[in-house]
């Protein structure tokens, strides 16, 4: 069960994940650019892959890893229709802010 | 044979008719219609001779299972059954084949023939159910048919509100049937008439559920019949086109609460009190229609009224027990009256569309063959001697002689009335001199064959009618064919009458008598003295209040229609528009207040909103791990 992966002590991979998470977190929050924030929330999710594959791998349990792919797949999907949506924006509106696109308010 | 063939034909004319009518040649049609209500009749002639005293039923299927209660769809042949689908599919041809030429060019002419179709349905699905629950499943269907076809020019308002008058006044017939049905399925636990009957025989019930059962059903056979208090629908109904008045509303569907009657025999006959609430209704009824019809101007008023009157005849006949005579005149009576009110059609169709007797006259040269068949009718319907009119008629004033004196006196009279106000109708068409300015005498014309043939069967019927049930006195060996014929299907039977050979022959002369006064009154009065009926605004007295038809339509409408309007009115005003409209008005403003107020969060800030999202899953995680 000894692999080369817990060399590395598990609180490693969760502080590192956790930071990662966060980075994403605030940039969705704060920053204005779409095509950023669309790489945040990848950065968020890929964090989270990240704790998964972890975790799986200390506990001897494949469900975290196979989970895994699952995530790959939507945030691919979901990268897509981001991106397109964006292109789509963009060539409107020549604009990539979000705050640019506030026709919804109610 | 099956039994439901009998039915499927006239549904199947009304679906074709109804869905491909519009693109198929009017002859198609019409010839279509006709021949799907002929067949039904050959076919029921053929049973004639296989109808024994136990009716032929067909195979049940079930039409409705409530707890214990199993009603089926079943049809029953038996003779009472047999002989109206004889006239209702018989009459129902000659009027499909008169159709043809009396509708040929009105716009709805396929709506017409598939409305027909669909009442010959309804018609033998009452008169061949095996249980009330299919009488009252064909009560509603011809119901549905007569609203039809009486409001068929719904374009003239008044048509339609003819129509929707026919409809209520049957409801509230309806309604009273309905009730009779609850108290038999209570008391009875069936609605099938054998085993009804038998447990009704049985006389193991207290005396008010028979009298009461029956008081409901009659409530019903007034609406449809047209009995005091609910006739007043049927003299609207002749806003119909005419062919409709003669078979819906003169030979078939108005005979129904007869039939009612009739196949309740062992009910009625138990319960006195309600047969003799049938007397005097029908006695009424009878009088009150026939002093209307002394004054009316329009044509088929005129016959409306003196059905109503007839159908009176038939009750008073049912309230003394004399139930073969009942059908007796059911029979002869949709002969003579199918016959004159399709006479009164090809006067009408002749004039074009002019029914008022006082802008006719000396018709009988232009109209040869309409004035001689009519002219039968009206001799059978006053009754002649020996039409078939005046044996029906006859047989059923010697039951009322039988019952009582001043019973039979009122008949007689009624009877009178009859001859009186058909021949002043009669003098004033095809009599005298002609008075429309408005027509030329030389436009006026014969009607086409196809109108013409059905006169001169119908005329031949009215002349012969009697055959099916002659009097004893005239032959010993077939007298009183019907009357045997429908015996074994009676437990109690007709009441017995007995009286003197003399006093028969007396009966006869004072009828004979009465006939003759009213056809020499009114010759001499609209003939010899060349009398003309009077317009409306010289009416005085008497005349008035008959030509106003006692003003009983103008005292519903204060007693039952104002009130109820009001009511109405006052509902909407106050209970609809103040009530409920303002509170559902209320609750689709404080939506939209609610609404307006909630969408400020809206922003289109997607930074705010991922904010929001950010510290409410936070939140949430929170009290995930402290709570």
């Amino acid at each position: 069960m000894n692999t080369v992966f817990q060399q590395v002590d598990i609180s490693h991979y969760i502080y590192l994940s956790t930071v990662l998470f966060s980075i994403g977190l605030f940039g969705v929050l704060f920053r204005r650019n779409a095509i950023v924030l669309l790489m945040c929330i990848e950065l968020m999710l890929n964090s989270v892959n990240l704790l998964l594959t972890a975790l799986s791998t200390y506990m001897g349990d494949a469900g975290g890893q196979l989970f895994v792919f699952f995530i790959m797949v939507v945030a691919a999907a979901e990268a897509a229709v981001g991106l397109a949506i964006l292109v789509m924006v963009y060539r409107n509106t020549r604009n990539t802010t979000v705050n640019f696109l506030s026709n919804l308010k109610g | 044979m099956n039994l439901y063939i009998l039915l499927a034909l006239p549904l199947l004319g009304f679906t074709i008719n109804g869905l491909f009518g519009k693109q198929l040649p009017k002859f198609v049609v019409g010839a279509l219609a006709s021949s799907l209500v002929f067949i039904p009749f050959v076919l029921a002639l053929t049973l004639w001779s296989e109808v024994k005293e136990a009716a032929i039923v067909s195979q049940p299927f079930t039409f409705l299972q409530v707890g214990d209660l199993n009603i089926e769809f079943k049809l029953m042949l038996d003779r009472l059954s047999l002989i109206m689908t004889l006239i209702i599919t018989g009459i129902g041809t000659l009027i499909h084949l008169y159709s043809m030429a009396y509708m040929a060019d009105d716009a709805g002419y396929y709506k017409f023939f598939s409305y027909l179709n669909l009442f010959i349905f309804n018609m033998l699905i009452l008169v061949l159910g095996a249980n009330f629950m299919m009488l009252f499943f064909g009560w509603e269907g011809v119901g549905l048919c007569s609203y039809l076809l009486i409001g068929f020019w719904y374009h003239n308002p008044d048509f339609g509100y003819a129509a929707r008058k026919a409809f209520v006044m049957n409801r509230i017939g309806d309604l009273g049937l309905l009730l009779g049905l609850f108290m038999i399925i209570q008391h009875f636990g069936s609605l099938d008439y054998q085993v009804v009957f038998s447990e009704i025989a049985k006389v193991s019930h207290p005396q008010w559920v028979y009298t009461s059962i029956a008081v409901l059903l009659f409530v019903g056979a007034m609406g449809k019949s047209a009995q005091i208090p609910l006739y007043t629908w049927l003299p609207d109904a002749m806003a119909g086109p005419t062919p409709v008045s003669a078979l819906i509303h003169a030979a078939t569907m108005v005979t129904a609460g007869v039939y009612l009657v009739v196949r309740s025999e062992v009910l009625y006959t138990l319960a006195p009190m309600a047969r003799d609430l049938i007397l005097y209704v029908g006695l009424a009824t009878s009088l009150l229609a026939a002093f209307i019809g002394l004054k009316q101007n329009d044509i088929k008023k005129v016959l409306a009224y003196s059905t109503v009157s007839q159908l009176g005849l038939m009750f008073i006949a049912l309230g003394c027990g004399a139930y073969s005579a009942a059908m007796f005149h059911l029979a002869t009576h949709a002969f003579f009256k199918a016959l004159l009110f399709l006479g009164s059609g090809s006067v009408i169709h002749g004039m074009h569309h002019e029914q008022d007797i006082r802008k006719m006259g000396g018709l009988r040269k232009a109209m040869p063959l309409t004035y001689v068949t009519f002219l039968i009718g009206t001799l059978a319907i006053s009754g002649f001697p020996f039409l078939s009119g005046f044996f029906s008629k006859d047989e059923i004033l010697l039951h009322t002689f039988h019952h009582s004196p001043w019973v039979y006196g009122l008949s007689v009279f009624s009877a009178g009335l009859t001859g009186i106000y058909m021949f002043r109708m009669f003098f004033l068409t095809f009599h005298g001199t002609y008075r429309n300015d408005h027509y030329a005498f030389e436009k006026v014309h014969e009607s086409p064959i196809l109108m013409t043939l059905p006169l001169m069967v119908l005329a031949a019927l009215s002349l012969s009618g009697g055959l099916l049930n002659l009097p004893h006195y005239l032959t010993h060996s077939h007298s009183e064919a019907l009357a045997h014929w429908l015996e074994p299907l009676f437990v109690f039977g007709d009441a017995a009458v007995h009286v003197e050979p003399s006093t028969e022959w007396a009966l006869l002369g004072v009828a004979v008598s009465v006939f003759v006064i009213a056809f020499v009154w009114m010759r001499q009065k609209y003939v010899v003295q060349g009398r003309v009926a009077e317009n409306d605004d010289q009416m005085s007295g008497s005349a008035k209040l008959l030509a106003h038809k006692f003003y009983v339509d103008e005292l519903y409408d204060s007693l039952f229609a104002k009130p109820l309007q009001a009511l109405g009115t006052w509902t909407y005003r106050v209970l609809d528009r103040k009530g409920f409209v303002a509170f559902t008005d209320l609750m689709g403003k404080v939506t939209h207040w609610k609404g307006q107020t909630l969408a400020r969060i809206q922003s289109g800030n997607i930074e705010l909103y991922l904010i929001i999202m950010v510290l409410a899953a936070a939140l949430m995680l929170g009290i995930e791990l402290f709570a």
